[in-house]
């Protein structure tokens, strides 16, 4: 009986012309319908919006915002810690990937866990963490007070947050990556007479390379865009303590929204380029994945 | 990838990437949180408790949930079906579309903050359609959730999607010829397998949710007791030099990041024993 039932139903459906686990027109309709609306609602609209709002008052009002000396100061600021934190990351990053992945230690998991830890912390909290620290009313403040540095409301600060932040981009990417490659080929290298340094260079590094790079360029966004944790730790002194997204912030409240969202603008085309980046990246990793599994195989 | 070969590893450098993955860690992220439990030694138990269950900070704890749980389960809901078109389904655009996904990851909160204050404001382009309603957005509760759904989607499209990939159609087929609609396919067959992933996809969205700043405090209107975040209550705290105050708040923001990355852990522990069964 259900074997007739379920031939009938099979004959049906393919006279139909319909695929057994296609969904009907109907219900596909419906779902890529309510699924481009939603992003282009959540997504697509404040992207343009920003930009809609920099060119409110015409080109001209646009580029006036950037000869203002305290939004230069700001994007000099954002780059210089950026090309801090980003180098000092990326250092760990190979740094922990390499002992995680190749060697077997006690405590492992909890150090991926350890390393992770920044993410799961709120921005507002890891800049509070420094303030406790740096700060006037934290442990070290009195010691730096007598010693005349200043890491709070000071640019040393800034880095630091930003550096805790972005701490795990590079080593999250290179982790999992490293270990599904094994060790192989660099015992290979060091038996043909290699030496530690060369093996890592010519052996190791080629391999890594693109998910090396995709942690940099996701280090690289977080750290000129990040907003809560430095701005606990800033101070917002105009044209010295100042990033990016801070000066964002200051116009705004200022009131001065098109020199705010011009600001925004350079923002919103460093993320642009990031996702570009990213695919193009993700693209190249896996050509390679394809022609060393066709070079296997 | 651990083989008995492994024992007697010949690689180099075990010691020194070690010893400065740890000096690192230490340094940057050990020392700092220890020293934010170390100083609320200093305000003594009795003063904790109060300095965390005052009126206005029991009232930025219940808006800082709500918001995000709602906005969480509106990005569960809507991630599925984001992840689904993705997945099952072909259209010019894809992968443009695709890509867009990733933005909030990518673009600033603060951008995202003025670019969503500006659209769900009275006069904006969104807030002006809901304002004939009686129904304002920006500077209210609702305008939060906004934000937080900005914030969250990738979490639960990511999660989802590389599951709804790697599941074989074989079972649905199965349905589908034993008589089963496709609203019942993949209500039995589909949903449950993909569960594990959705609701990982939505603890991270809401772990992210819970300690959100930047596109909150412009979109949020910052009234205390009523849109005010715990994250914006901290920064307060610490503008009006109660240090104290803050530093008690910020124990119990990182007590309850450590239950959600506990959680997460688990959660991604019962995903991948779903996928490998």
């Amino acid at each position: 009986m259900a074997g007739i039932a379920t031939t009938l139903i099979r004959t049906r459906l393919v006279a139909a012309n319909r695929p057994l686990t296609g969904d009907p027109a109907w219900i596909r309709w419906l779902v890529m319908s309510v699924g481009i609306t939603f992003l282009v609602v959540t997504l697509f609209i404040p992207l343009v919006a920003v930009f809609t709002e920099a060119l409110r008052h015409g080109l001209a009002a646009y580029f006036a915002s950037f000869t203002d000396p305290d939004a230069l100061s700001a994007i000099r600021l954002t780059l210089f810690t950026a090309a801090i934190s980003v180098p000092l990351n990326l250092v760990f990053g190979v740094a922990a990937a390499w002992a995680i992945a190749k060697f077997q230690f006690p405590g492992k998991s909890l150090l991926i866990s350890l390393i992770d830890l920044p993410f799961a912390i709120s921005p507002v909290v890891a800049g509070l963490i420094y303030v406790l620290m740096f700060g006037a009313q934290g442990w070290f403040g009195p010691w730096l007070h007598a010693h005349h540095i200043k890491i709070i409301f000071a640019v040393p600060g800034i880095v630091l947050a930003t550096i805790f932040v972005t701490f795990p981009f590079v080593a999250r990417e290179l982790i999992p990556l490293m270990e599904s490659q094994g060790d192989t080929e660099e015992c290979a290298a060091l038996i043909l007479g290699a030496t530690g340094w060369q093996t890592f260079w010519y052996v190791t590094l080629p391999n890594i390379r693109w998910g090396l790079l995709y942690g940099v360029i996701l280090c690289n966004a977080r750290a000129m865009g990040e907003f809560g944790a430095v701005s606990v730790v800033s101070g917002h002194i105009r044209g010295l303590t100042n990033t990016m997204p801070l000066q964002v912030e200051i116009l705004y409240n200022d009131y001065n929204f098109v020199a705010a969202f011009a600001v925004a603008t350079l923002l919103a085309l460093l993320a642009l380029v990031t996702l570009v980046l990213k695919r193009l990246v993700e693209w190249h990793a896996s050509r390679q994945e394809d022609s060393t599994q066709g070079a296997l195989s | 990838m651990s083989t008995p070969a492994r024992q007697k590893n010949i690689l180099p450098g075990f010691g020194i990437s070690l010893g400065y993955t740890i000096i690192y860690l230490t340094l940057i992220v050990l020392i700092p949180l220890a020293g934010t439990f170390l100083k609320t030694a200093g305000i003594g138990w009795h003063g904790f408790w109060l300095a965390v269950t005052s009126p206005r900070v029991v009232a930025s704890y219940r808006l800082t949930f709500g918001a995000s749980l709602i906005a969480a389960v509106i990005n569960a809901i809507f991630g599925l079906i984001v992840a689904w078109m993705l997945v099952r389904y072909s259209f010019p655009g894809k992968r443009l579309v695709d890509a867009l996904v990733d933005l909030p990851f990518a673009l600033p909160t603060a951008v995202a903050g003025i670019a969503l204050t500006s659209l769900y404001a009275p006069g904006g382009w969104i807030g002006r359609w809901f304002e004939p309603l009686g129904l304002k957005i920006a500077f209210t509760p609702l305008g939060i959730v906004v934000a937080l759904i900005f914030i969250g989607l990738p979490f639960v499209v990511r999660t989802v999607q590389p599951v709804l990939e790697e599941i074989d159609t074989e079972p649905e087929e199965a349905a589908a010829t034993l008589g089963a609609s496709r609203l019942q396919t993949i209500r039995h067959v589909v949903l449950p397998r993909i569960l594990p992933a959705l609701t990982t996809g939505f603890a991270l969205a809401f772990a992210r949710a819970v300690g959100e700043y930047g596109s909150v405090v412009f979109i949020s209107g910052n009234m205390p007791m009523k849109t005010e975040i715990t994250p914006l209550l901290i920064v307060t705290k610490l503008e009006e030099f109660d240090y104290r105050g803050a530093t008690a708040l910020a124990v119990v923001m990182l007590l309850i990041s450590f239950v959600l990355l506990l959680s997460i852990n688990l959660l991604q522990r019962w995903m991948s024993r779903r996928l490998t069964a």
